[in-house]
């Protein structure tokens, strides 16, 4: 027998940056106590880290390269497990942006956490590894791998902070729903499984569609699938874990957790409800209405009392979710299309306001609190001018690129007649501004609590200066980044 | 509109029936003993019943959390083995392909076990 079919050159191209991503995380575990033991060698760990993310990149540059020539633009890989196109680089470029610039920004907050670990950048590396197959699977083995490579490196880097109580806790209770949710997900695998007798997501399409409507097994499966999947991007009413978690965590790991961590739940989202689930749209857009309705609700109004400004923006993340849900209950390619802007900006606008929050944290000083932000303006302007950006663009006014998102989800919903939806969805903005705009009273308004400047260095400037030149540009000229999002579309 | 039960696939037949053999038996077994048995309550019959010997202590004492990253690492090498076992069998008919696959799970679990070992892990302090 002749085995070598089963990896040939077509395969390894579809997985390069992933096999890159684990490779270098290997390395990174080995190298923290081999060639660099000293605590203050820890630099190269994050040079390793970038080299990573420059090898991961330039495998995904050949992937997009060689997809812009083919026609359909499409390889699979591995019998059909793995399907590389547009939309699955498209998002692990999102996943790799994230990862580096949550890579440098973590650097001096754990050196003032006195947590600072080599671990901690393999980690960030495994979990972008999973991220990769969550976007790239087209079977459930794969896309459940990826989902627990991910999640797993998660449960260790939200209780990083191993001193810290609330980081512990949050780790505990993350690691406690999220294997609970991890159940259901696999439930309902399994009984997509049983339909199809196939575990690809073509062939489940197929078995579904040969189905009658209201089949209870299938609502069965689409059921647990999806309690397991709206766990992961926090939507309303599985989004308990998420304050705590976010709160808890290391100020870089909420931003990673915020950003990525629910891009490649979408991605397996989307790949789910606009692949194999789609013949079953009229089942579940009520459903999914609701649902984004109710997080939008839940997480806007929960905010409003915050005092905390990472359970702060964990709220306004829940709400966020409940917009990119709405694009999908719009269900037609302008709605992909607004998810995927939206994830893209969401990234860079998010990423950047932790990144402020990550600079407030000095020695002595957890600086999460909003009382920490107060009269920040006159402390450290171009912080709190960035941060000025990060909130208009999160809370989606022009010409910030947080309006763009939101622009294309309601036009989706308006295309597709969801008019009340799309009139609830914007009055919700009216309340999102109202709490972002506390953050911003106090950093404006209100006298300093506290002297000491916030914390600068290198990784931190440069995290804040490519987040928020990119949430500029992204709403000042689009064109080219709207143009990457629609190539990368899949219907 | 065609009857819902028809629809269901036959592969799941054989677990509904076992599911119903194993829901029922522990039910026949009460049930049948509960009629059959003299009924004589004491408070002896209460106690926990630990090998005839009058129980020490409550089972659910503190112990190490040690224990727990022994119970850990067994668990990632004893899954390794259980993936060894089927190429072990196949060995002739997997070739070259099997022992470079093989290589790369284990090249990853040894990473692991090094980290772990460096980290004393294995170490009972």
């Amino acid at each position: 027998m002749n085995f070598s079919q089963y990896y040939t050159a077509n395969d390894h191209f579809t997985i390069i940056p992933a096999v890159m991503l684990a490779l270098f995380g290997c390395a990174i575990l080995l190298f923290d106590f081999w060639i660099f033991p000293d605590p203050r060698q820890r630099k190269w760990l994050l040079i390793f880290v970038v080299l990573a993310e420059i090898f991961t990149g330039v495998g995904l540059y050949r992937q997009q390269a060689w997809l812009a020539g083919q026609s359909p633009s499409m390889l699979q890989g591995f019998g059909g497990a793995v399907t590389l196109d547009g939309f699955s680089v498209f998002f692990n470029w999102i996943f790799l942006v994230a990862a580096l610039i949550v890579a440098v920004m973590s650097y001096q907050y754990l050196e003032i956490s006195n947590e600072h670990h080599g671990e901690y950048y393999g980690l960030i590396l495994f979990a972008q590894c999973g991220m990769y197959f969550l976007a790239t699977g087209t079977d459930l083995v794969v896309l459940f791998i990826g989902l627990e490579l991910m999640a797993l490196s998660f449960y260790v880097m939200v209780g990083f902070l191993r001193a810290d109580k609330r980081s512990n806790e949050a780790a505990l209770k993350y690691l406690l729903l999220g294997a609970f949710s991890t159940g259901f997900l696999a439930y309902g695998f399994s009984v997509l499984y049983g339909l199809a007798g196939s575990t690809k997501l073509q062939d489940i399409g197929d078995a579904i569609a040969a189905r009658p409507a209201w089949d209870p097994v299938v609502f069965l499966a689409l059921a647990t699938t999806s309690v397991g999947l709206l766990f992961k991007i926090a939507a309303a009413p599985f989004h308990m874990w998420a304050p705590d978690a976010y709160e808890g965590a290391p100020t870089p790991v909420t931003a990673y957790l915020s950003v990525a961590s629910k891009a490649a739940s979408f991605a397996f989202l989307l790949r789910l409800f606009n692949g194999p689930l789609q013949s079953l749209s009229a089942e579940w857009e009520p459903i999914l209405a609701f649902i984004a309705i109710l997080t939008l609700t839940i997480g806007n109004l929960a905010a409003i009392n915050q005092t905390n400004i990472k359970r702060l923006l964990a709220y306004s993340s829940v709400s966020h979710a409940g917009y990119m849900l709405l694009g999908l209950v719009a269900n037609n390619a302008m709605g992909t299309n607004g998810i995927l802007v939206y994830l893209m900006v969401y990234t860079f606008m998010n990423l950047g306001a932790f990144a402020v929050i990550t600079a407030m944290r000095r020695q002595g000083i957890i600086g999460d609190e909003l009382e920490d932000m107060a009269g920040l303006m006159h402390k450290n302007p171009g912080y709190a001018m960035l941060m000025l950006v990060f909130l208009l663009s999160l809370a989606g006014i022009p010409p910030t690129a947080g309006f763009l998102g939101k622009y294309y989800i309601f036009l989706a919903l308006i295309q597709s007649g969801h008019y009340g939806l799309a009139v609830v969805a914007t009055l919700y903005v009216a309340v999102a501004i109202y709490y972002y705009f506390k953050i911003v009273r106090s950093m404006f308004i209100r006298e300093e609590t506290e002297r000491a400047p916030a914390a600068s260095s290198l990784g931190l400037r440069l995290a804040l200066g490519v987040t928020g030149l990119l949430t500029l540009v992204i709403g000042i000229y689009p064109e080219p980044f709207l143009e990457l999002a629609k190539t990368s579309l899949v219907r | 509109m065609r009857v819902i039960v028809n629809d269901m696939p036959n592969g799941y037949i054989p677990i509904f029936i076992f599911l119903a053999l194993a829901i029922s038996f522990p039910v026949v077994a009460i049930v049948a003993a509960k009629l059959i048995r003299p009924s004589a309550p004491s408070l002896t019959k209460l106690e926990a019943y630990e090998c005839g010997i009058k129980a020490a202590s409550d089972s659910r004492g503190r112990y190490t959390v040690r224990f727990y990253i022994v119970a850990i690492l067994f668990v990632i090498f004893d899954v390794e083995t259980i993936f060894l076992f089927p190429w072990a069998v196949r060995y002739r008919a997997l070739g070259w392909f099997g022992v470079s696959e093989i290589a790369v799970f284990l090249g990853i679990l040894i990473v692991g076990y090094i980290w772990a070992y460096k980290k004393g892990a294995l170490e009972w302090v």
